[in-house]
């Protein structure tokens, strides 16, 4: 919201420099996002009468134009064309800077000297006007007079205010310097105000209702007569146009201006052109539909997309019940104010904020009016305001009449809230202490009323303030409003302390350490993004239920990833391209799996209310690991998987291999890893499939790409990923005895469960490691073992060792494997 | 009568099923494609002949033809598709690799450095500050109901506070029930629940996670970035202390010049609510361009816990009191770091990776 400094003087004396009052609007949490100098650069400029306009030979674009600004004849080229002789024109001179650092030089062009330059309204900064030259001409000043005392422009800063949702007080210039005089301790003054001024009552030629009561909390209809539809003066003009709107007409400005400056939006209607004089707000009838002043035609009452949205719209009716305007947010055309208007009926209302923001949102309309409305308008600003506005008007129409007793009907408007305040509960929710004298005087300027009793304060928030609210709620929202007129930057700060000590929990844990573990083994880690496109999902999940965002970014922003491996793959692709794909690339990250294809889905409250419950993805958290680098297959992986179990001091976990383990990998080369304990799959490994490769990195198509992906809910289950024992088992002190042994195992003999199967054949066996595999061999491949034994009792002996020897040949027969030969 | 041009065409139909079917290599089933069924196949003798028929009958006659061409295409297409699939799977078979097999001392591993992603070494930076601080570190889900999300925080349905967010909706339930969640503040509410229901009050924790909002990605935003919520419920506790944690936070992570202050600001699930802004990193306090010279830059939000949000979880706000506070992971890294644009952050250019350690 612009604020002008000027405009807040009238309400407040200010004497405090810029950096001051930036700093109270700051602490009062009307934060300052710009500061801009309005009328600066134009203090060189000044009026000037055109005396001749000559051509300038061999240029049909510019002209000579021969000034008076009070110095006698003064040559200056132009290129505009909207003037003639004898107009009055802004010049600046030689050596004027004009707003935004613009220097005026003397300049040679085509043959002639241009001792100055000629100024439209927007090189000017007073209008966004372009199209030529500021004509001057309505302004009563001579040649030479200063264009800022021509125009009566004070030279302004202007402060960009960003306002809270929580403070529909100060929306507007009022509630600004309010805020400002409480915290100065200084009176705030109130504006001009007229009064009615015929005894014609307004019920004899107008008429007035509230027919849904819930929707309009008041509606006041004023009469207006002898209104001369024309310009506003030239201050309520610069007042608009500082605050970043465009002025009109002398009545609809006067609306606007009232709107700024007290944060009642007013609506005028040509009287002629409503039935029977008559404004009444109802709910909107389905079927009905209104041409909206943007020209757009609106159907109205129809139920929208957004949660709990019937589709309840406000509207202002006429008296043959014919529709007007979307209340509070935008009118309609056919009642506007025209040229040819002379008797205005002027609607200043409050609406249910509710409402008008569903409304403004379905019809994704937004005005200055619904934006205050959405908020909430204070119910007993109406009429105040329409004193202001006639006021105004009154300038430009000095024979305005506003008929007495304006039409004023009343809805349901919330009581003000009224909250008690306790001894010591502003301590209790601060933490420092404000004497009762300074909180009861914070409140007063803030105009709530506070009555003091025995033993508490009374405190009824003003009906500005529909933001307070009743209760414990109330209460904080009083207290927030002390705190922040004494200032947060005065407030005391403690640090707490409690018994129980800080803690990550084990899950983040084993995050850290399959981190610090991936890092330590050379993987950079990437950050993919968890949306993607259908034809991306397909690739590896295709036709499955998808996890799907109504409203992306981009339509291949919309389904929620069910693999890293997607993006990861892609990522590197683009590496590759830059000769950057010599590397291993991991994620740690969550994957969604639709409620439908989930086992459990997760089952949550939801709806109005929390009333509904829902189905929810499962998110399941994944580690992938690509291996790139020039030699990486799926073997790498194996050896990564390898660093990683023993890091995570699991017991016991096969990777066994199989056909088509999982989408994305290459259907022949890639494995489960299998708990033998639990039977819970941790995760997979291989290779990434080729067709993937070829959609995803092009440029990479032959080259194998390792693959690593752990279900890190899995790993961080105990009862699943089960974890060696944490007892320490002190080696035998007796000699160690080791054979190899090189067994033909068929292809379906798995060499772990071999391992296991050796491991098991007798007691003495203390380890069992394949140190070599041989593929050429007949009846499946050569798997040799080195197999040492001890015992914690006594020295071995030759018996001791054929006896197990020939132990490990039975348990390897028995699974199908022979002594190789 | 003479004989129809078409007399042979059942013959000739049935001889080139038979070739298709016999077929057994992909390639030489692709070079009898002309003969069988292409331009030298009886097909298009058969068609030229059709020239000798009345007109009146070569309609007909044309109609057969075209329809046996048509079962020998699909036949042909078939029998490729197949010996296609049994090639790929001959290749696959060749190409079978028992990963039970692989000997790990066997597998070569060239040394090379790794680095952790900035984001997430950020966060545990800051996780760690906060656990030094007696702070419990929770975990929440990114996908949540607009209860958790909203509704529960004091942010009910068509609220205008709701456009405070820009949020991505997703395709479950009613319309606009579920969410990617915002910001992590629904861990919030799942904390009180649990410590409701286990009778496990107070809780002190912070939530780091990654949210989503709808906003075109630029230097500054990304539309999913990484936040955390810090969470006080307890006896006693008061805006003074929430001010206190504020600023022990910022000298902890970023330094003992560096100071912390509060201004008010709005925030449903908070009231009071305040914007906590810090000394600005880059000029020390000084003033310089990227604190528009105040010498101050604004880190997160926070606020004395709602009561309305007390009475969502079913906590008493007589007994209880609380705060919480939330910021961006990774705007601390970005001023931690000077990282000109964000959106490197998502690109993942190896030349970005390797610069963190
Ligand atoms: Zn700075």
């Amino acid at each position: 919201m612009k604020v002008s400094l000027n405009w807040l003087r009238e309400f407040v004396d200010l004497g405090e420099s810029l950096e001051e009052l930036r700093e109270a609007l700051d602490d009062l949490g009307l934060v300052v996002e710009g500061i801009e100098h309005v009328g600066e650069g134009l203090e060189d400029v000044v009026v000037a009468r055109v005396q001749e306009i000559r051509a300038i030979p061999g240029a049909d674009r510019i002209r000579l134009v021969v000034v008076d600004a009070g110095d006698g004849p003064l040559e200056i080229v132009c290129g505009a064309n909207n003037f003639v002789e004898g107009d009055r024109v802004p010049m600046a001179p030689v050596g004027a800077v004009l707003p935004g650092g613009f220097e005026i030089g003397r300049r040679q062009m085509r043959g002639v000297t241009s001792n100055g330059m000629l100024c439209s309204a927007s090189e000017l900064r007073l209008s966004d006007d372009h199209a030529g030259l500021m004509i001057l001409n309505d302004v009563d000043a001579p040649e030479g007079t200063a264009l800022l005392d021509a125009l009566a422009i004070t030279p302004d800063v202007v402060f960009d205010l960003s306002v809270e949702g929580n403070r529909p007080d100060a929306w507007s210039i009022e509630g600004v310097a309010r805020d400002l005089a409480a915290r100065f301790e200084r009176p705030l003054r109130a504006p001009r105000l007229a009064t009615t001024n015929t005894a014609t009552p307004s019920a004899s030629v107008a008429a007035a209702g509230i027919e849904d009561p819930a929707l309009c909390e008041r509606l006041t209809v004023s009469v207006l007569r002898n209104v001369i539809v024309g310009p506003s003066p030239t201050w309520v003009a610069q007042r608009l146009v500082g605050a970043g709107m465009r002025p009109i007409s002398n009545v609809v400005d006067a609306s606007n201006l009232v709107m700024l400056e007290l944060g009642q939006p007013t609506h005028p209607y040509d009287a002629a052109h409503v039935a029977g004089r008559a404004l009444r707000a109802r709910a909107a009838r389905s079927g009905e539909t209104l041409v909206t002043l943007d020209g757009v035609t609106r159907e109205l009452a129809r139920a929208g997309r957004g949660l709990g949205d019937t589709g309840v719209d406000c509207v202002i009716v006429d008296g043959e019940d014919r529709v007007l305007g979307l209340a509070g947010i935008m009118g309609g055309a056919a009642s506007e104010i025209s040229d040819a208007t002379t008797e205005v009926l002027l609607e200043a209302a409050a609406f249910d904020p509710m409402t008008i923001a569903r409304s403004s949102k379905r019809h994704a309309l937004r005005s200055e009016a619904s934006n205050r409305f959405e908020r909430g308008v204070d119910p007993n600003l109406a009429l105040r305001a329409v004193a202001r506005f006639v006021a105004i008007l009154s300038e430009t129409c000095s024979d305005l009449e506003w008929l007495a007793d304006p039409l004023d009907v009343r809805g349901q408007a919330p009581e003000p809230s009224r909250v008690t305040l306790r001894p010591g509960d502003v301590e209790r929710a601060l933490g420092t202490v404000i004497a009762e004298d300074e909180v009861v005087r914070i409140l007063t300027a803030l105009n709530f009323r506070v009555e003091r009793r025995e033993e508490s304060l009374e405190v009824t928030a003003p009906s500005s303030r529909g933001d307070v609210r009743r209760g414990a709620a109330g209460r904080a929202d009083v207290i927030e409003e002390i705190a922040r007129l004494h200032g947060y930057r005065r407030l005391a700060r403690r640090t707490p302390t409690w018994a129980a000590p800080g803690a990550i929990t084990a899950r983040q844990n084993l995050r850290r350490r399959l981190r610090d573990t991936l890092v330590d083994l050379g993987v950079l880690e990437a950050w993919t993004p968890t949306l993607g496109s259908d034809e991306d999902f397909d690739l590896t999940h295709p036709g499955l239920a998808r996890v799907r965002v109504t409203n992306p970014l981009a339509a291949d922003e919309s389904v929620m990833r069910a693999t890293l491996l997607t993006g990861l793959v892609r990522a590197w692709g683009r590496n590759l391209e830059r000769h950057r794909g010599d590397v291993l690339l991991g994620e740690l990250g969550a994957i969604f799996i639709h409620p439908d294809l989930a086992e459990t889905p997760r089952r949550t409250r939801g709806g109005a209310g929390g009333t509904v419950e829902l189905e929810l993805p499962v998110e399941n958290e994944r580690l992938c690991v690509l291996l790139a680098r020039e030699d990486d297959d799926a073997a790498s992986a194996v050896a990564l998987w390898s660093v990683i179990s023993a890091r995570l001091g699991l017991a016991d976990v096969v990777v066994r291999s199989n056909d088509n383990v999982a989408a994305g990998l290459h259907p022949t080369r890639g494995a489960r890893l299998v708990d033998r304990a639990s039977g819970a799959v941790l995760g997979v490994l291989g290779e990434v499939e080729p067709s993937l490769v070829e959609r995803l990195a092009p440029s990479a198509v032959g080259r194998r790409l390792g693959v690593m992906d752990l279900d890190v809910d899995v790993l961080a289950d105990p009862s699943r990923a089960t974890r060696r024992s944490t007892n320490v088992a002190v080696p035998s002190r007796y000699p160690t005895a080791s054979m190899d042994l090189a067994f033909v195992a068929p292809p379906q003999v798995h060499a772990a469960d071999l391992a296991a199967a050796l491991a098991g054949a007798s007691e003495l066996v203390e380890s069992v490691t394949l140190f070599d595999v041989y593929a050429g061999v007949e009846g499946g491949r050569s798997l040799a073992y080195a197999v040492s034994l001890v015992s914690n009792e006594r020295t071995l002996v030759d018996a001791d060792i054929s006896a197990a020897r020939a132990a490990l040949l039975k348990a390897a027969n028995d699974l199908g494997a022979t002594l190789r030969a | 009568m003479t004989s129809s041009p078409l007399s042979t065409l059942g013959d000739e139909t049935a001889r080139a099923l038979a070739a298709i079917e016999a077929a057994d290599e992909l390639g030489a089933l692709d070079e009898s494609h002309a003969t069988l069924v292409g331009r030298r196949s009886a097909f298009v003798a058969l068609q030229r002949s059709l020239g000798t028929l009345a007109p009146e009958e070569r309609g007909a006659a044309g109609a057969t033809l075209q329809e046996a061409r048509r079962r020998v295409e699909e036949a042909f297409a078939a029998r490729r598709a197949l010996l296609e699939s049994r090639e790929r799977q001959r290749r696959l078979d060749a190409d079978r690799l028992d990963l039970g097999d692989v000997v790990v001392a066997q597998v070569p591993w060239r040394l090379t450095l790794g680095h952790p992603s900035l984001v997430a070494s950020t966060q545990r930076e800051l996780e760690d500050v906060f656990v030094a601080m007696g702070f419990k570190v929770a975990d929440g889900p990114e996908v949540e109901s607009d209860w958790y999300n909203f509704e529960a925080l004091n942010i009910p349905p068509a609220h205008p506070a709701r456009g405070m967010w820009d949020t991505f909706y997703v395709d479950l339930g009613e319309p606009e029930t579920v969410v990617l969640r915002t910001h992590t503040s629904p861990t919030q509410i799942h904390l009180m629940e649990a410590a409701v229901a286990g009778g496990t009050l107070p809780v002190h924790s912070v939530m780091p996670g990654r949210c989503y909002r709808r906003d075109t990605p630029d230097a500054r935003h990304l539309a999913a970035f990484h936040q955390v919520e810090g969470l006080v419920v307890d006896r006693d506790i008061t805006f003074a202390d929430l001010a206190g944690v504020i600023e022990t936070f910022t000298k902890a992570y970023f330094g003992e010049d560096i100071d912390a202050r509060l201004r008010p600001a709005y925030f449903p699930f908070t009231e009071p609510s305040a914007e906590f802004e810090i000394t600005c990193t880059i000029c020390r306090g000084a003033g310089c361009r990227t604190c528009s010279q105040t010498g101050w830059i604004e880190l997160g939000g926070c606020g004395m816990l709602d009561p309305a949000v007390f009475d969502a979880v079913g906590i008493d706000p007589e007994e209880w009191s609380g705060f919480a506070f939330g910021f961006g992971i990774d705007r601390c890294a970005q001023m931690r770091y000077q990282i000109a644009d964000m959106r490197a952050l998502i690109e993942n250019d190896v030349r970005f990776l390797e610069q963190f350690s």
